[in-house]
C-alpha cells in the first residue's frame, strides 16, 4: 500500500507521498484533473499490468479503493 | 437512377476492417448502391460473415480473413484478388495512453495496423496490377490526425496523420495509372473504438456537446462520403483530405 501511494504521488509534479494516505479522496485533491485520471490508468497498466476502464475509476473514491481495485484485477 | 455517377453499379470494392464500425457500414452501403462484389477483409472471420450476411441482394460478398499487419498474409491475399474498381483502407486500432505510458509495443502495433498495413497493401495491389484504370482508393484517416487534438491520443493521431501524408504521395505517383487516392477524416463515430470502456461515458457526453451537429456520426454517414470518393462522381478528385466531422473543427 505504501508503495502504491508513492507511485500514485509520482503522477503529480508537486505532491508529497507523505501528504497522502489510503483514505485520501483523490478527486478532492487540488492537483486532480482529467489528465491525472488518465495517468492513474496508465500507471496501473505499466506498474501492475492491470487494465482499468472508466467504470473501475468511477467505482473508486479513495486511494485505498484504487489499491484494492488493482489487487482484485491482478 | 441506375446511371447516376454517385452509384457503384457493377464495381468490385475491397474494404479492410469490414468486421465492424465504418468498414462494415461501408461494405453494406456499397452493396446497396449497386456494387456487384464486396471483398471483406479483417482478422475476425465470424464478424466478417456477419457483415457478409448484411450485404444487399445482388452483391456478391467475399470473406477474406487476413492479418493486414503481416506482409506475407497481405501478399497471399492480393495474389488471389480479382481486378478492383475501389479499395477502402479502413482497418484501424487504438490504445489511449498519455505520453509517458506508451510502450514500444503499443506504438508499433498502432502504427503497424493504421499506417504500415495500408502501405503494404498498396504496394502489393500496384505491383500485381490489381487496380483498374480508372479506380479509386480511400484511406480512413481521422480528425485526430488533422486538427482535433485530445489527451491520450497522440500515437493514434500521429499514425493517421502519417497515413494522410502517404495518401498524397500515392495519389501523385499513381495518377498516370488512373488510380485516384483520397483520405477521409471522420470525427467521432459510434463504433466499438469509442465505447471501449477506457473513455468515460460522461466524458463522451461532454465531447459530443463539442460537435455543432450535436452527436457523433452514424457509421453510415462516413460510408456515404467514402462511397462518393469511390464513385465516378469524384472522378476529378485525387490527393484530397475530406473532413467529415459534424462541424467539430468549427469549434
Amino acid at each position: 500500500m505504501k508503495e502504491f501511494i508513492e507511485k500514485f504521488a509520482e503522477i503529480f509534479d508537486d505532491v508529497d507521498a507523505a501528504s497522502l494516505s489510503g483514505d485520501t479522496k483523490f478527486r478532492e485533491m487540488d492537483d486532480w484533473d482529467s489528465i491525472a485520471g488518465l495517468s492513474v490508468i496508465g500507471m496501473v497498466d505499466e506498474e501492475y499490468g492491470v487494465t482499468f476502464n472508466a467504470d473501475d475509476m468511477r467505482s473508486c473514491q479513495t486511494i485505498e479503493d484504487l489499491y484494492n481495485k488493482v489487487q482484485s484485477k491482478k | 437512377m441506375k446511371e447516376s455517377p454517385f452509384r457503384l453499379d457493377g464495381k468490385t470494392i475491397l474494404v479492410t476492417g469490414a468486421s465492424s464500425g465504418i468498414g462494415r457500414a461501408t461494405a453494406i452501403e456499397c452493396s446497396r448502391l449497386g456494387a456487384s462484389c464486396c471483398i471483406l477483409v479483417a482478422r475476425n472471420e465470424s464478424a466478417l460473415k456477419e457483415t457478409n450476411a448484411l450485404l444487399a441482394e445482388g452483391c456478391e460478398g467475399v470473406v477474406a480473413v487476413c492479418d493486414l499487419s503481416d506482409s506475407d498474409s497481405v501478399s497471399e491475399l492480393v495474389k488471389e484478388l480479382p481486378l478492383l474498381d475501389g479499395v477502402v483502407c479502413n482497418a484501424g486500432v487504438n490504445k489511449m495512453q498519455l505520453v509517458q505510458f506508451f510502450t514500444e509495443k503499443d506504438i508499433e502495433h498502432i502504427f503497424s495496423v493504421n499506417c504500415f498495413a495500408p502501405m503494404l497493401l498498396m504496394k502489393q495491389l500496384v505491383k500485381r496490377k490489381k487496380l483498374k484504370n480508372p479506380s479509386s482508393v480511400v484511406f480512413t484517416a481521422s480528425i485526430s490526425g488533422y486538427s482535433n487534438v485530445a489527451p491520450a491520443n497522440g500515437v493514434y493521431g500521429a499514425s493517421k496523420s502519417a497515413l494522410s501524408a502517404y495518401m498524397k504521395y500515392a495519389a501523385l505517383e499513381l495518377v498516370s495509372k488512373g488510380i485516384r487516392c483520397n483520405a477521409i477524416h471522420p470525427g467521432r463515430v459510434e463504433t466499438p473504438l469509442i465505447h471501449n470502456g477506457v473513455t468515460d461515458e460522461e466524458a463522451i457526453k461532454l465531447d459530443m456537446a463539442m460537435y455543432p451537429l450535436g452527436r457523433y456520426a452514424d457509421p453510415k454517414e462516413i460510408a456515404w462520403s467514402i462511397i462518393y470518393l469511390l464513385s465516378d462522381a469524384a472522378a476529378w478528385i485525387t490527393g484530397t483530405d475530406l473532413v467529415i466531422d459534424g462541424g467539430r473543427s468549427l469549434k
